[in-house]
C-alpha cells in the first residue's frame, strides 16, 4: 500500500508535470534546433517567436470566445492554434525577407546572426507588449481537469491522489503528434530530406540541385509553426506573460545544447532531461521518506537537494556543465 | 550644405557635441534635473560599454553575461560600505564561516584529485561529483543552522550579515575586484567554447549569479532589497541648512530644494566622469600599446597569431577578466548612485542586451565610440516613452479622446522603447555594422 502511495505521490508530483513541461520545453527545442542545423546560428529571438504565436493564438482564441465557438470539453485555444501558426509563418518568413536574408547572403559569421537576433528579440518583444500588454492572460477555458484528486482517491482508497489537468493532457498528447508529424516529413518526404542534406553539408546538397532558399524557407515554417505550439501549450498550462517567454529561452536553450545542437532527436530528450532534473532536484521528498520508513518516524526536514527557489537554475547549471564537459551534447556525431 | 568631409574627420566631436545638446534640449524641456539623472545613468551605461567593448572590440569575445558582472559590482557596494549586524554575526557567523570552509575544502579536493583520477575515462566525472555531494551534505549540515539563525535576526531591517562599514567609494575597486575574480573562473572554464556556446554559457552564467544574489538573504537580503547605502557625496536635506549653500542657490535664483538636488547630481556626474575619463585614458592607451596590435591580430585571425607565438587562450583570459573588471567597477557605480541594492531589478534586457546594443552602435573596437554609443543608447531608452506617448498623442488628436483605440496605443507607448531599440539595432547591422564611431583602421 505505501508503495503504491509513493508511486502515486510521485506521478502527481513529478512525472505528469515533467512530461508536461518536458514536452513544452522540447518543442521549443526543437525549434532551436531547426534554426541552428539549417541557418547555422543561435536563434536568441525565439522565446518571443514563442511568445508571439501564443499571442496570435490568444487573439483568435477570444474572438471565438465572443462568438461562442467552442470545441467542448477541449480548449477553444486548439481551435485558433492553426490561425496563430499561419500568422505567425508570415511574420517570420517576413523577418527573415527584411533581416536575415541580406545577412545570409553575405554570409555573414555566426556571432552577426547571433547579434541580429537579439535585435529581432527587441523588436518583437516591444510589438508583443505594446499589442497585447506586459500583463497576464488567461484564454484557457473547457474542462479543468480529467482526473481529479479526490475522485482518484476514492476510487482507489489511497492516501495520496492522481490528478490530471486538462492542459497537461493536450500538452503531451500534442507533443507527440507534432514530433510525429515532424519526424515523418523529415525523414519521409523529398523536402525533408533535402532540408537535411542542406543541414549536414551546405555545398554537396547545393552540388545536388538542392534550391536553398527553399530549405531557408520550410525551416521558417518549421520553426514558426513548432513556436506557436510550444508557446500556446506553455501559456494554456501555466499562464501568458510576455517576460515569461523571455525567461524560458535559457532552459531552451539547455534541452537543445544537452541534446545536441542540431539533432531533433537530442532536443527532445534534452526538453526531458532538463523538466525532469529541475522537478528531481527541488521536489520535497519528505512524504515519500515518511511512507517508506519505518511507522513512528519524525523528520524535520523537507528532504530537499535544493530549495524551490532554484528550480530555473538548476537548468542554468546543467546547461553551464553540458557545455564545459560534452559541449557537443549527449548524442553527438548526428544532425537533422 | 553640409560637407561630408568635414564629418568623416571629425566625426566624434560632432557627435559628441550633438549629444550634449540633446542633454541640454531636455533640461529646457523637461527640467535639469531630469537631464542630470539621464546624464549620470549614461556616464554608467558608457563605463559598461566600455567593459564590453573591451571584450568584444579588442579580442572578439562574446560575452553575454554583463548582468552578472554588474551584479556583482554591486553587491560589493552592500558588502562594503553597509554597517556589520553584529547580532547576526554572533548568531551565526560560525556557521556561515565553516560554510565557506567546507567549500573552500571541497573545491581544494576535486582540484587535488582530478589530475590523480583523469586517466581513468569512465569514472572520472563520478568521483568528482561524489566529492561535491559529500562536501555538499556537509555543508548543508553546517550552514543552514547559521543562515536561519542570520535570517531570523530582525528579518525587517536586518536578517543578514552586513558589510564593513567602510566608505562607499572603497566598493568601486573591490566590485570591478568581485568581477574579475569571478570572470577568472569563469573564463578558466567556458573560453575554450566556440563564439555562440560561449554567450550562451555567459548567459547561463549571469542568471545563476543573479539567483544566488537573490536567493541568499543572510548575505544579500535577497529581494528584500538593501535600503540606504551611504553617499559619496553630501545629501540634500544637509546642504539645504547649510548657510553657504543657501546663499549659493539665493546667488542663481533658485528654490533651495531644487538647488540641493541638482547639486548633488553634479556631484555624482563629477566623480563619474573622473573615472571614465581615467578608463578612457587608460583603454586607449593600451590600444595603442604592442598588447593593443597584439589582441588585435588575435582577434582578426587566430591561428596566425597562435603560429607567431602568441599564447591565445591566456591573452583572451586576460582580456575577459579586464574588461569583466570594468562592468564590475560600472556595477559599484550604479549602486553607489541608486543609493540601494535591488535584486529584482537585474534583468538581462536592460543589463546585458542594452549594453551590447551601445557597444555595436557606438563602433565596437573604438573606445569612444563605445562611450558615445551608452550615452546615447540610453538616451534614448529614457526619453522614448516621452517621444512616443507625444508621439501617438499627435498622431490620434483627429480621434475621440475616449476610444478604446487611442487609449490602447497610448498605453502600448511605453513599450515603443523595446521596439525602438530593436530597430535601430537591425537597421545599424545592416547599414553602419561599423557605428557610429568606426575603429581606426591603423597599418
Amino acid at each position: 500500500m505505501d508503495v503504491l502511495n509513493v508511486i502515486t505521490l510521485l506521478g502527481n508530483f513529478l512525472i505528469v508535470p515533467g512530461l508536461t513541461y518536458g514536452s513544452q520545453l522540447a518543442l521549443g527545442a526543437l525549434g532551436v534546433t531547426l534554426v541552428y542545423g539549417v541557418l547555422r546560428f543561435s536563434n536568441f529571438a525565439h522565446g518571443e517567436t514563442m511568445a508571439f504565436g501564443a499571442m496570435i493564438t490568444i487573439l483568435v482564441t477570444w474572438l471565438l470566445q465572443a462568438s461562442e465557438i467552442s470545441i467542448q470539453p477541449l480548449p477553444t485555444a486548439l481551435l485558433a492554434m492553426p490561425v496563430g501558426i499561419a500568422v505567425t509563418v508570415l511574420f517570420t518568413l517576413g523577418m527573415d525577407r527584411l533581416v536575415y536574408r541580406y545577412h545570409r547572403e553575405r554570409k555573414a559569421s555566426p556571432v552577426i546572426f547571433l547579434i541580429v537576433s537579439i535585435g529581432v528579440m527587441f523588436f518583437m518583444g516591444g510589438l508583443i507588449r505594446f499589442i497585447i500588454g506586459p500583463g497576464d492572460q488567461i484564454f484557457f477555458d473547457g474542462t479543468r481537469f480529467i482526473l481529479k484528486a479526490r475522485e482518484f482517491k476514492e476510487t482507489t482508497g489511497l492516501n495520496e491522489g492522481l490528478s490530471l489537468k486538462m492542459t497537461q493532457a493536450v500538452t503531451i498528447v500534442t507533443a507527440i503528434v507534432i514530433v510525429a508529424l515532424l519526424f515523418w516529413f523529415l525523414n519521409h518526404t523529398r523536402t525533408g530530406k533535402s532540408m537535411r542534406a542542406y543541414s549536414d553539408n551546405e555545398n554537396l546538397a547545393l552540388l545536388s540541385g538542392i534550391n536553398p532558399n527553399k530549405v531557408v524557407l520550410i525551416t521558417w515554417v518549421l520553426v514558426a509553426a513548432l513556436a506557436t505550439v510550444a508557446g500556446t501549450l506553455y501559456g494554456l498550462d501555466k499562464s501568458f506573460k510576455p517576460f515569461v517567454y523571455m525567461q524560458l529561452l535559457l532552459p531552451i536553450f539547455a534541452s537543445a545544447i544537452v541534446g545536441g545542437v542540431g539533432n531533433p532527436l537530442g532536443a527532445i530528450a534534452g526538453g526531458y532531461i532538463i523538466a525532469f532534473s529541475e522537478l528531481i532536484l527541488t521536489f520535497a521528498y519528505k512524504r515519500v521518506v515518511l511512507y517508506l520508513a519505518p511507522e513512528g518516524t519524525e523528520i524535520d526536514s523537507l528532504v530537499q537537494f535544493l530549495g524551490t527557489d532554484y528550480k530555473i537554475a538548476v537548468s542554468f547549471i546543467i546547461l553551464v556543465i553540458v557545455l564545459i564537459i560534452r559541449p557537443t551534447g549527449l548524442f553527438r556525431g548526428k544532425t537533422l | 550644405m553640409f560637407d561630408s568631409g568635414f564629418y568623416e574627420k571629425h566625426r566624434a566631436p560632432i557627435l559628441f557635441t550633438v549629444m550634449a545638446g540633446l542633454l541640454i534640449l531636455v533640461g529646457f524641456i523637461q527640467s535639469w534635473g531630469v537631464s542630470l539623472t539621464i546624464l549620470n545613468l549614461c556616464l554608467i551605461s558608457a563605463i559598461m560599454a566600455l567593459g564590453v567593448n573591451i571584450q568584444w572590440g579588442y579580442a572578439g569575445l562574446f560575452n553575454v553575461g554583463v548582468m552578472g558582472f554588474a551584479a556583482l559590482g554591486g553587491l560589493a557596494g552592500v558588502l562594503v560600505s553597509m554597517p556589520p549586524v553584529s547580532e547576526a554575526w554572533q548568531a551565526g557567523g560560525l556557521g556561515i564561516l565553516s560554510g565557506l570552509l567546507i567549500t573552500f575544502g571541497t573545491v581544494m579536493a576535486c582540484l587535488l584529485v582530478w589530475p590523480r583520477i583523469k586517466h581513468i575515462n569512465r569514472w572520472r566525472y563520478w568521483i568528482v561529483f561524489g566529492i561535491i555531494l559529500s562536501g555538499y551534505a556537509l555543508l548543508r549540515v553546517f550552514f543552514d543552522p547559521g543562515v536561519d539563525a542570520i535570517e531570523s535576526i530582525d528579518p525587517s531591517v536586518t536578517g543578514y550579515l552586513g558589510g564593513l562599514g567602510l566608505p562607499i567609494l572603497v566598493a568601486w575597486p573591490v566590485g570591478a575586484l568581485f568581477a574579475a575574480g569571478v570572470a577568472f573562473v569563469i573564463g578558466k572554464i567556458a573560453l575554450g567554447l566556440r563564439s555562440d556556446y560561449l554567450a550562451i554559457a555567459t548567459l547561463g552564467i549571469s542568471e545563476i549569479i543573479i539567483f544566488f544574489i537573490k536567493n541568499e538573504e543572510w548575505l544579500t537580503r535577497g529581494v528584500k532589497n538593501v535600503n540606504g547605502l551611504p553617499r559619496p557625496v553630501p545629501y540634500e536635506v544637509d546642504l539645504q541648512q547649510a548657510v553657504w549653500f543657501q546663499d549659493l542657490a539665493m546667488s542663481l535664483g533658485m528654490p533651495v530644494d531644487d538647488a540641493s538636488s541638482i547639486f548633488v547630481k553634479l556631484c555624482y556626474a563629477l566623480l563619474f566622469m573622473v573615472v571614465i575619463a581615467v578608463l578612457l585614458w587608460l583603454s586607449e592607451t593600451a590600444l595603442r600599446s604592442p598588447w593593443g596590435r597584439m589582441m588585435r591580430s588575435i582577434r582578426d585571425n587566430e591561428t596566425a597569431a597562435a603560429a607567431m607565438g602568441k599564447d591565445v587562450t591566456w591573452q583572451h583570459l586576460r582580456v575577459f577578466v579586464l574588461g569583466s573588471a570594468v562592468i564590475g567597477l560600472a556595477g559599484a557605480m550604479l549602486t553607489t548612485l541608486d543609493g540601494q541594492f535591488t535584486p529584482v531589478g537585474y534583468q538581462p534586457l536592460r543589463f546585458t542586451f542594452l549594453i551590447w546594443v551601445m557597444v555595436i552602435i557606438g563602433g565596437s573596437g573604438n573606445n569612444w565610440g563605445a562611450v558615445l554609443g551608452g550615452f546615447f543608447i540610453w538616451f534614448f531608452w529614457i526619453e522614448a516613452e516621452p517621444i512616443g506617448l507625444w508621439l501617438i498623442e499627435t498622431l490620434t488628436t483627429g480621434m475621440d479622446p475616449t476610444s478604446p483605440i487611442r487609449a490602447h496605443l497610448l498605453e502600448g507607448a511605453a513599450h515603443m522603447r523595446l521596439m525602438t531599440v530593436g530597430i535601430i539595432l537591425l537597421v545599424a547591422l545592416r547599414y553602419a555594422p561599423e557605428g557610429l564611431i568606426p575603429e581606426r583602421k591603423r597599418l
